[in-house]
């Protein structure tokens, strides 16, 4: 349970486009341990999603580009991988579920043939036919969708939202992948509906005793579902705690920028938010990318880049109000 | 006390499709006061959007009325008087596709200036910068079109598009659930500025309660086409009365211990909302309602008012012989 | 540049919109390709008489001294059984290649794509149906064969062939916006200036019709190749233009006779033929991404 799963160690990623070239991600480190339930927080435009592509290596390469880092999946550098071996990876390694789940199935294959089809070819050994419907069967019913011969039938049109994305978590999970990617898996579910589905994946990833990396910009969510939180902005980790320690004495001051942004349940107004915007990727802020917008920010903080200081075994913090290293 | 600004008298709008028919705002009433912001709150199939579109007009009702200042306005865009136009605006949930990718902000910022003749054609130029002023984007964003511009700045340039005519009634769509919690707070901010500085009334629609919690003067659910509850808001979330408010409010993440300590107590939903072409019978909450009765499924409840401007539609709630009209007391 | 800019912020920024224009359109070399083939062929169609090496070839003219040269330095195409020179009449034919295409697609570009916004906004209507039932009226009727049965009861001419040709092609425009625009009707943008009161002629030309401009001209760059090879086909049985005009689907029909022996004077002008029609179609794709909207 304690050997690490995936490494993500010093990822830089650039865009090239018409203006320039886009430096969005800025040395991503983030490890996740096998059946840990990871949270990856962060806003629209953070990088969490380029992240986790490159993770699965399905980010277009022209024109974006890794430049450096490593991303090490049992043990092997997933970006040195070839294209069968990555191919194995994807599917029985790291299986991931998207943000909308109408668009991540296709329209005109019913639901059974699509979940047979990743069963198939994701399955490590050679299945029959009469093998893999029973398969699909049975994660369509684990994933509690009532009436599974019948929605095995159905077109996804004919589902609602929710069940369109239990069967993505059902495809998702059919190949027993070590490790599952979920990118905003609930944003566009409805509230009720959300909670039923996140209850859903908590089970099922104890049962399974697969690692999640639960992407998301909802600091709720993360609360009921993760272990462990990495909280990014602008392309680089800035704080990561367990749960607990993170929503108990959040450190960085974006975190707290975060938590103060979000209107309360129990009244007080709407908060002022965090000033300023997300910074320009053409020509990012130099240090650390967060000064620009920090209440707190000293003169060092625009000259170089701080590492990640540990402040004890379950937190751990980017900023130089914690210490003094420089990243690279 | 004054007219309010807009009222719904029930309002009924229904679709007539292949499967049936869908009861898409089934008897809805109530009042938006001037000056106030009524939350309507609801999920998938609930009407919500609906009610928002009948009023501006991208409906017709099937019956009932919608008053605007008293008036009956209950007619398509197409058969509305122009001056309507201009007091009733609307903000869109996807800044995406609310704004035209083709066409400049300047172009999409004049349109309402030009269609309501308001200045002459040199005079609207500096309208427009002056509108992008008050949302706080540079002036030479005029320049730009909308898909080079963040989805939180997009909505800005939408919000500044709904109150360039100076109007009376805004309906807000989900105007901030695409869009990330710290530019939440300043287009909510924003909202708030401009709604005191021109007296708007605002009918806020959004999912998000705890949003809705710290700017809505009253909070109104729907669940299939039908009302719920109204209530004040304070009200709303400390005594929610309605067994689907109750599961809504429970269901939602929060942060911190406090927010947890004041949502009900777990109400956990199993399966999926009906879909408003089969409508369960009665109450069509009862398939769900871990509080539901024999008498759920064979009759639909009323709205009673249990407290001041408080109206509950729940057998449970029986209290006052006579039911009344939601809103504010006609 | 500099100086555009201080001269004028509207034409610094019409430059910068230019430029990024042709970035979008270059990322693809074989977009370019296309583009130097259909310059190539325009200059050389407009500049016909001053660039071709025998203008004369062009009209009526014979030397039969100089009748059935194979391809060389003198004349580089050859020469045919009249003693015209092939090269320099390939370059007018050009301009009835060309002249084909640009008179066909403007005929029938504006009112095709007019009454497709006017059936797709009005969709689910009356005015819905009965435009697009005519349009499938004429959808149904085999463009070759229209276009050879007019120009049999017409007296062939280029005229004819392009009239012809018209009155079968604007429906393909009709269908095109038809289903562009009644699935942008419903974009909130559209609702959006509903809503503000815009008049039906705004919402129909400067909402809808701008998301529709990307696929029309995409269209229209490839119709060009099309229009050319129907009109190339018509002359090459006797429909289109008549001897001696120097059009390229005559000239193969006249040279066909004598392949293979004398096979530059039927090899030539098919080539150029597809020269045209190729860089046309290599537009096409080149527009596709000229107007893509960049992702931020």
């Amino acid at each position: 349970m304690a050997e690490t799963l995936l490494g993500i160690d010093g990822l830089h990623v650039q865009f090239k486009v018409y203006e320039g070239r886009l430096r969005v991600l800025n040395g991503v480190r983030m490890t996740v341990q096998g059946g840990q339930r990871v949270g990856l927080v962060g806003e629209a435009g953070c990088g969490k999603t380029t992240t986790m592509r490159c993770v699965l290596r399905i980010l277009p390469i022209p024109p974006g580009k890794i430049t450096k880092g490593r991303i090490l999946f049992q043990g092997r550098d997933v970006l040195k991988l070839g294209g069968q071996a990555m191919q194995r990876v994807r599917g029985h390694g790291i299986s991931m579920i998207f943000q909308d789940p109408t668009a991540a199935l296709n329209p005109v294959f019913t639901v059974g043939d699509q979940l047979m089809s990743v069963i198939r070819y994701g399955s490590r050994q050679d299945l029959s036919r009469k093998e893999i419907r029973e398969r699909a069967l049975g994660v369509l019913r684990e994933v509690k969708l009532p009436d599974a011969e019948r929605i095995f039938t159905n077109y996804p049109v004919q589902l609602s939202g929710g069940m369109r994305q239990r069967v993505c978590i059902a495809m998702a999970l059919s190949t027993e992948p070590e490790l599952l990617i979920a990118d905003e898996p609930t944003t566009s579910l409805d509230v009720t509906i959300q909670d039923q589905v996140l209850r859903l994946l908590n089970e099922l990833v104890d049962r399974h005793g697969t690692a999640v990396i639960f992407i998301t910009h909802s600091l709720g969510v993360v609360r009921e579902l993760a272990d462990w939180v990495y909280v990014m902005y602008a392309g680089g980790i800035v704080e990561d705690a367990r749960k607990q320690d993170l929503f108990d004495r959040p450190l960085h001051p974006y975190t707290l920028g975060l938590m103060d942004a979000l209107p309360k349940l129990t009244g007080g107004g709407i908060p002022e938010g965090i000033s300023g915007r997300i910074p320009d990727y053409l020509d990012p802020p130099t240090g650390c990318r967060f000064h620009p917008r920090c209440p707190q920010a000293m003169a060092v903080c625009s000259a170089s880049r701080p590492a990640r200081m540990g402040q004890g075994d379950n937190h751990g913090v980017a900023c130089f109000l914690f210490g003094g290293e420089t990243d690279d | 006390m004054t007219e309010p600004i807009l009222r719904l008298e029930e309002l009924r709008k229904f679709f007539v499709t292949s499967r049936g028919t869908v009861r898409a705002v089934d008897e809805v009433s109530f009042a938006v006061g001037e000056g106030e912001t009524l939350g309507l709150v609801g999920e998938s199939g609930s009407g919500k959007s609906t009610v928002a579109y009948t009023v501006v007009g991208l409906q017709a009702p099937t019956s009932g009325a919608i008053r605007f200042r008293g008036q009956d306005i209950s007619r398509p865009v197409s058969k509305r008087p122009k001056r309507l136009k201009r007091s009733i605006q609307i903000v869109f949930q996807d800044p995406g596709t609310s704004l035209n990718s083709r066409r400049t902000i300047q172009q999409i910022l004049e349109l309402p200036l030009r269609v309501h003749h308001l200045g002459s054609r040199r005079e609207r130029k500096t309208q427009v910068a002056d509108l992008l002023a008050r949302v706080e984007l540079p002036t030479d964003y005029m320049y730009k079109s909308p898909h080079m511009l963040g989805g939180g700045e997009r909505q800005m340039v939408a919000i500044a598009r709904a109150v360039a005519t100076n109007p009376d009634l805004v309906i807000l769509d989900e105007p901030t659930s695409a869009l990330d919690v710290s530019i939440q707070a300043k287009i909510i901010n924003m909202l708030i500025a401009f709604q005191k500085e021109m007296n708007l009334s605002y009918l806020f629609i959004t999912h998000d309660l705890s949003l809705m919690r710290n700017v809505a003067s009253r909070v109104a659910i729907m669940y299939l086409g039908k009302l719920c509850e109204v209530a004040p808001t304070e009200e709303f979330f400390l005594r929610p009365l309605h067994p689907y408010t109750k599961m809504l409010l429970s269901s939602i993440p929060v942060v911190l211990p406090e927010e947890e300590a004041l949502k009900p107590k777990k109400i956990t939903s199993e399966g999926e909302i009906p879909s408003p072409v089969n409508v369960p019978p009665g109450c069509g909450f009862h398939t769900r309602c871990l509080e539901a009765k024999g008498g759920c499924s064979q009759a639909i409840p009323g709205m009673v008012e249990v407290g001041p401007n408080h109206l509950v539609r729940c057998h449970q709630f029986r209290s006052e012989p006579q039911t009344v009209q939601g809103g504010i007391s006609a | 540049m500099r100086m555009a800019s201080v001269a004028s912020p509207v034409l610094a920024r019409r430059w910068e919109g230019f430029k990024k224009a042709w970035y979008k359109f270059s990322r693809n070399p074989v977009s370019v390709v296309g583009l130097v083939f259909v310059l190539g062929v325009s200059f050389l169609a407009v500049f016909a008489p001053q660039v071709s090496p025998y203008p004369s070839s062009a009209g009526k003219y014979v030397n039969f001294s100089e009748a059935s040269q194979p391809p060389s330095l003198k004349h580089l195409f050859g020469t045919d059984v009249f003693g015209r020179d092939v090269l320099s009449r390939i370059f007018f034919g050009f301009r009835y290649s060309l002249m084909m295409g640009v008179v066909v697609l403007s005929l029938v570009v504006v009112p095709g794509v007019v009454l497709g916004l006017v059936a797709g906004y009005y969709r689910g209507t009356w005015i819905d149906t009965v435009i697009m039932r005519v349009t499938d009226i004429f959808l149904a009727v085999p463009p070759l064969i229209l276009a050879l049965a007019i120009c049999a009861v017409l007296t062939p001419s280029v005229f004819n062939a392009m009239m012809a040709v018209s009155l079968m092609w604007w429906p393909w425009y009709t269908r095109l916006v038809y289903g562009l625009a009644s699935s942008l009707r419903n974009e909130y943008f559209v609702q959006a200036a509903e809503v503000t009161g815009a008049s039906r002629g705004h919402i129909l030309f400067r909402e809808i019709l701008p998301n529709c401009v990307s696929s029309i001209f995409t269209k229209m760059s490839l119709d060009m190749g099309w229009v050319i090879l129907i009109g190339s086909a018509l002359s090459f049985v006797g429909l289109g233009a008549q001897p001696p005009i120097p059009d390229l689907g005559t000239m193969v029909a006249d040279g066909a006779k004598y392949l293979p022996d004398q096979w530059w004077i039927a090899i030539f002008p098919a080539l150029a033929i597809m020269v045209t029609v190729l860089g046309f179609n290599l537009i096409g794709d080149g527009f596709r991404d000229l107007f893509a909207l960049e992702e931020v």
